[in-house]
């Protein structure tokens, strides 16, 4: 079932030009990016749309004394201004809670607060104007007056005596705590021959997108509709939303998201400034547009990763990995986000800390805190790169303690390519990876003797270099496991439904959603393949909760797996309705027949038999002289979810060679490998580039990028020149290779690929970097690893 | 980040920019480059009346050499300053400071005039032309006067320009042949400001004998620092490991450094030292660098 062959979908050769699975074949939107004609949702202008901009808490913690709005209102081109009250008459709070996060606690948030604001940068008081200009303007002419309050700003303090409590009727600021235990670790750890610990800080970062958050509201009196254009992941996660805190009928309300300029997980947040938008328009009755600007976005936009480990690795004598002992801590900000929650991240550290290797003693423990910054949530490759670092951390601290070399070390640890189905010591279930055959491929890439006696002579003469390896494991094309049991109401399943048009052209709307990474053009590649037509011939709609089937979007790599099966089910079934029609016309049965490139076809001997757009003409408008009783729906629609595991978990490994001036502690990363199996690769171009950019942010996240707070929590990296991002000059040329193994979840066989070059690259280049210091017995395990560090760990500082 | 509502006005001539600063005192704010002031107008941590359009007058343009100086315009482009035959070979120095400057898009724009009245303690332009012992040109309504580059940074963002008074050209001693020079500086991305930089220029004669020593320092200070005990411990020496050593250690006294987001203070001082061995060995005879 799991093989694509042409027994298993019909198809008469394997090798017709209309089999696009598997092949690079280029985006048909990139031309339209490129030029400028996009439609991203600051570009949509709406006859009578006004403007909002928020005046935010310069606080991280402060009561809201009074706000004067006088001199707001009779600002030129303000039309209104909202306070916290005036939103929470239309609009109720939430509680970002999930039930099967056992004692989980969050407070209610309000899109606009009532009494205190929590964090800097909270909105806190909305200004509608004639424009945006208009509505800052009226920002400055508002007048609050706050009442400071101590803020709880360090994660280590959070739960101590003497912490500030920042939501009182909680009790304290632990949202969340969650230990998964297997064996007996004190025991392990007791007998080992060598324990080794250490101490792993990742820092906050945020996604920064090209395109900022933006929104437009419109509610129509008229009709009681809510149409929101929207630069979202997840447009159907977003009714709902909408729909259950306005109290509006989920069908009532429109979500509509055409182009998004980059997500990386920061777009399926619910944001209070967004909702208090949709709570104006409800009020005002006319379209209310809010783009965030770039100083507001570093304050509003989710951060993540904001983790203190305390990690230990046990082996024996003879390099067996015997167990890992784990002390997670997180700060989340003042608020758990909905709906997904701020647990998340802490929880996945809890699943994949030692993920890719064969041990029997576990034991980890996640806290999640709460604390007045910036609150985080589920950001590209969510826990990932942190139980990455953490794990590798360990293995090559391990592999040094024992004498022994890294690869050697993960050779005999890693899990074994034929020991599936497995489950993991913290109970993830793992349907088939491949970590040796990527290790055995990834070592054909990387010219490790070479690499190695370059090392040496570098190192005499005074040049420091390292090379760093990086197994992981990767979660993705998520069951409702992941949301749906813990009562969100946000989509594990996905849906597409494909139709023909009189003139045989395809068009395909999809649940899933296309955030510039390419999905469209995958969609159209799986329905050109499975219909049997040119793939210039398919049109591809997404991101309109009104015109396509109801599903997830985009997010935790769901997109090619989950999205693309039922892209690829729904076209065979259109292919098998087509062949039905055509065999009543041809007076042949279905099954000789087939269809390529937009023709139908004899299967035998591939003779064009009738054009797709005769046979349109003859459906559409000749219907009378087709035989009474054949169905002749050139429309399906089928919807795909996972149901045999909770997750499909791919694999890989990265090496990172990389350059540290001992004098000046900056790191030049000289070259990057990753090999990685997410099944089948539907578009290797594609997949190329996604793992591509996904090293790029975790050696970002690895070298350059954190949310810097000062004791008070005021934000420092406001901008993009303190808010370091990673910049091509400083890019390393990126090799990456792949092995496949399908999951037999689907035809498809796909998994997720969009997360793998984040999950490994932090932890790749932070054993590159304590490589190149290994003859000055230093060592760095706190992102990012900046020249400040680096000359403390050197004790040249 | 929308800019405030703001008047615009462009000046043709010096004459204009005079009437215009009458007109609008303190509300006038001149507009060259802009690759600052743009940015403070739309964080609103600026709000003048009017911006005073200078980029038209001629007076302010252009690179001459005439009567043994060399005048750069302050309206000179960062990309300009890169490309100008009469810089490249008349002051080397500001030609290799120029692929330090932020990106192409700001070189394109930005102008030196600009830089300097801005002053920010981590930008190279300033610390160029203290090493250079540059002479600015200053305008005003009132009148004209030259200062000293070395004496015109008084502080952070600080700088001698009064109310309404302009750069309009920056005044330099043509590069002598004994001169040498060199730019070199430590930031965390390829065109961010510098952690530490230092733009150094000397003499050095046939016997390798150090003559005027100007190494100057930048991203350490409040302003460009100009290293007088460094300076004073080359000054005569003949430039080996052990001047250079003694130099790096001289430096101590020189700096102050403030700390930043990217480290301490103990780390600007040991950057410095690093840039000061590193500027200082390019000068090297090359049977020195070698051992």
């Amino acid at each position: 079932m799991n093989e694509i062959t042409p027994a298993s979908i019909g198809l008469s050769r394997e090798d017709l030009p209309n089999s696009y699975i598997g092949r690079s074949v280029p985006r048909p939107n990139a031309a339209k990016l490129v030029q400028g004609r996009a439609t991203y949702t600051d570009d949509v202008v709406l006859p009578r749309m006004l403007h909002a901009a928020f005046l935010r808490s310069p606080h991280a913690h402060a009561r809201i004394l009074s706000i004067e709005t006088a001199g707001a209102l009779a600002t030129p081109g303000v039309v209104r201004v909202f306070t916290g009250r005036d939103i929470a008459a239309v609009c109720d709070p939430w509680v970002a809670v999930l039930d099967h996060l056992k004692g989980m606690k969050s407070a209610p948030q309000y899109p606009l607060p009532l009494e205190r604001a929590t964090w800097q940068g909270e909105p806190v008081v909305a200004v509608v104007a004639e424009s945006r200009a208009a509505a800052e303007d009226g920002v400055a002419a508002l007048r609050v007056e706050w009442e400071p309050l101590p803020a709880q700003t360090d994660m280590e303090t959070a739960l101590a005596p003497g912490a500030v409590v920042i939501h009182p009727e909680l009790g304290d600021n632990l949202v969340f705590t969650r230990t998964a235990a297997a064996g007996d670790v004190e025991a392990a750890f007791a007998k080992a021959h060598k324990v080794v610990e250490a101490t792993f800080v990742t820092a906050r970062h945020t996604g920064v997108t090209l395109e900022p958050r933006s929104i437009i509201a419109d509610y129509n009196r008229a009709d009681g509709t809510l149409t929101v254009h929207h630069s979202t992941q997840a447009p159907h996660m977003m009714q709902g939303v909408f729909a259950k805190h306005l109290r509006l009928r989920e069908a009532d309300v429109r979500v509509i998201c055409k182009d998004v300029g980059g997500s990386f997980g920061i777009k399926v947040h619910v944001y209070p400034d967004e909702v208090a938008v949709a709570a104006i328009a409800r009020i005002m009755g006319r379209p209310i547009k809010f783009v965030a600007d770039r100083f507001e976005s570093f304050q509003s936009d989710i951060h993540a990763r904001d983790h203190r480990i305390k990690a230990r690795i046990a082996v024996d004598a003879n390099g067996r990995i015997l167990g890992f002992d784990v002390d997670d801590l997180t700060g989340i900000g003042p608020y758990s986000v909905y709906p997904r929650t701020s647990a998340i991240e802490g929880n996945q550290v809890v699943n994949l800390c030692g993920g890719p290797y064969d041990f029997q003693h576990y034991r980890c423990t996640t806290r999640v805190v709460l604390q007045n910054k910036t609150p985080t949530c589920q950001y590209r490759a969510v826990g990932h790169p942190i139980a990455t670092a953490v794990t590798e951390g360990l293995v090559d601290m391990a592999a040094e303690a024992l004498g022994m070399d890294p690869i050697a070390f993960r050779r005999l640890n890693l899990i074994r390519d034929d020991a599936y189905p497995r489950s993991s010591p913290s109970g993830m279930r793992f349907e088939g990876l491949s970590h040796h055959a990527s290790l055995d491929k990834l070592l054909e890439m990387v010219p490790v003797e070479r690499i190695r006696a370059d090392q040496s002579a570098q190192r005499a003469r005074g040049v420091y270099r390292g090379l760093g390896f990086a197994s992981f494991i990767e979660l993705t094309n998520p069951s409702p496991f992941m949301y749906g049991i813990g009562g969100a109401r946000i989509s594990a399943q996905d849906g597409a439904t494909v139709r023909m048009d009189p003139d045989g052209s395809v068009v395909v709307a999809s649940g899933v959603t296309e955030q510039g990474q390419g999905t469209e053009a995958i969609l159209a590649q799986i329905v050109a393949h499975g219909v049997g037509v040119p793939v210039e011939r398919v049109k591809v709609v997404t991101g309109d909760t009104q015109n396509t089937p109801y599903g997830g979007g985009t997010w935790a790599c769901r997109g090619a797996g989950i999205g693309g099966e039922a892209a690829l089910q729904s076209a065979l079934a259109l292919r098998a309705q087509i062949l039905e029609v055509a065999g009543a016309m041809l007076q042949a049965r279905p099954e000789t027949l087939d269809v390529a490139m937009g023709e139908v076809v004899d299967r035998a001997s591939g003779t064009p038999r009738l054009s797709l757009a005769e046979l349109g003409r003859i459906v559409y408008f000749r219907g009378d002289t087709l035989p009474k009783d054949l169905a002749r729906e050139l429309v399906q629609t089928r919807h795909f979810i996972t149901k045999e595991y909770p997750f499909a978990f791919t694999n890989g490994i990265q090496a990172c060679w990389a350059e540290v001036d001992v004098e000046t502690g900056m790191v030049k990363v000289l070259e990057h490998w990753c090999v990685e199996d997410c099944g089948r690769v539907i578009n290797p171009l594609l997949v190329d580039e996604q793992v591509r950019g996904g090293i790029v942010q975790g050696l970002g996240g690895a070298l350059y990028e954190h949310c810097v707070y000062d004791a008070e929590g005021n934000l420092l990296t406001t901008t993009m020149a303190d808010y370091l991002v990673p910049m091509s000059a400083e890019m390393p040329d990126i090799h990456v290779g792949h092995v496949e193994t399908p999951t037999r979840e689907s035809l498809l066989g796909a998994k997720g690929a969009g997360e793998a070059g984040t999950a490994g690259a932090p932890a790749a280049l932070m054993n590159a970097i304590n490589d190149a210091l290994r003859p000055f017995g230093a060592r760095v395990t706190e992102q990012p690893f900046t020249p400040a560090r680096i000359l403390r760990a050197l004790g040249r500082i | 980040m929308k800019w405030p509502a703001i008047g615009y006005v462009r000046a043709r001539s010096l004459d204009d920019l005079w009437e215009a600063q009458r007109t609008h005192g303190a509300a006038a704010q001149v507009l060259a480059g802009g690759q600052t002031l743009l940015a403070t107008l739309a964080f609103r941590l600026s709000e003048p009346g009017v911006l005073v359009d200078i980029t038209r007058i001629p007076e302010l343009r252009g690179v001459a050499l005439r009567d043994g100086v060399l005048r750069i315009g302050a309206l000179t482009r960062h990309a300009e300053l890169g490309r100008d035959p009469l810089i490249a070979r008349h002051a080397p120095l500001i030609a290799a400071a120029v692929p330090y400057i932020a990106h192409p898009a700001i070189r394109n724009r930005g102008t030196i005039g600009g830089s300097l009245a801005y002053a920010d303690p981590a930008a190279e332009l300033p610390a160029c032309a203290v090493a250079l012992d540059a002479t600015l040109h200053l305008l005003s309504a009132r009148g004209e006067r030259r200062v000293k580059a070395e004496g015109f940074f008084t502080g952070l963002l600080s700088t001698l320009l009064e109310p309404g008074e302009i750069i309009a050209a920056v005044e330099l001693p043509p590069a002598s042949p004994a001169q040498r020079s060199a730019i070199l500086e430590v930031s965390r991305r390829s065109g961010d400001y510098a952690m530490a930089g230092i733009a150094a220029v000397l003499e050095l004669d046939a016997a390798g004998q150090v003559a005027s020593p100007r190494l100057t320092f930048f991203g350490v200070g409040d302003r460009p620092v100009l290293a007088t005990r460094a300076n004073a411990a080359l000054a005569g020496r003949v430039l080996d490991a052990a001047a250079i050593a003694a130099a790096a250690e001289a430096l101590e006294g020189d700096l102050d450094p403030p700390a930043d987001l990217h480290g301490p203070p103990e780390m600007k001082r040991h950057l410095a030292r690093v840039l000061l061995r590193r500027a200082l060995a390019q000068f090297l005879p090359a049977r020195e660098k070698a051992a």
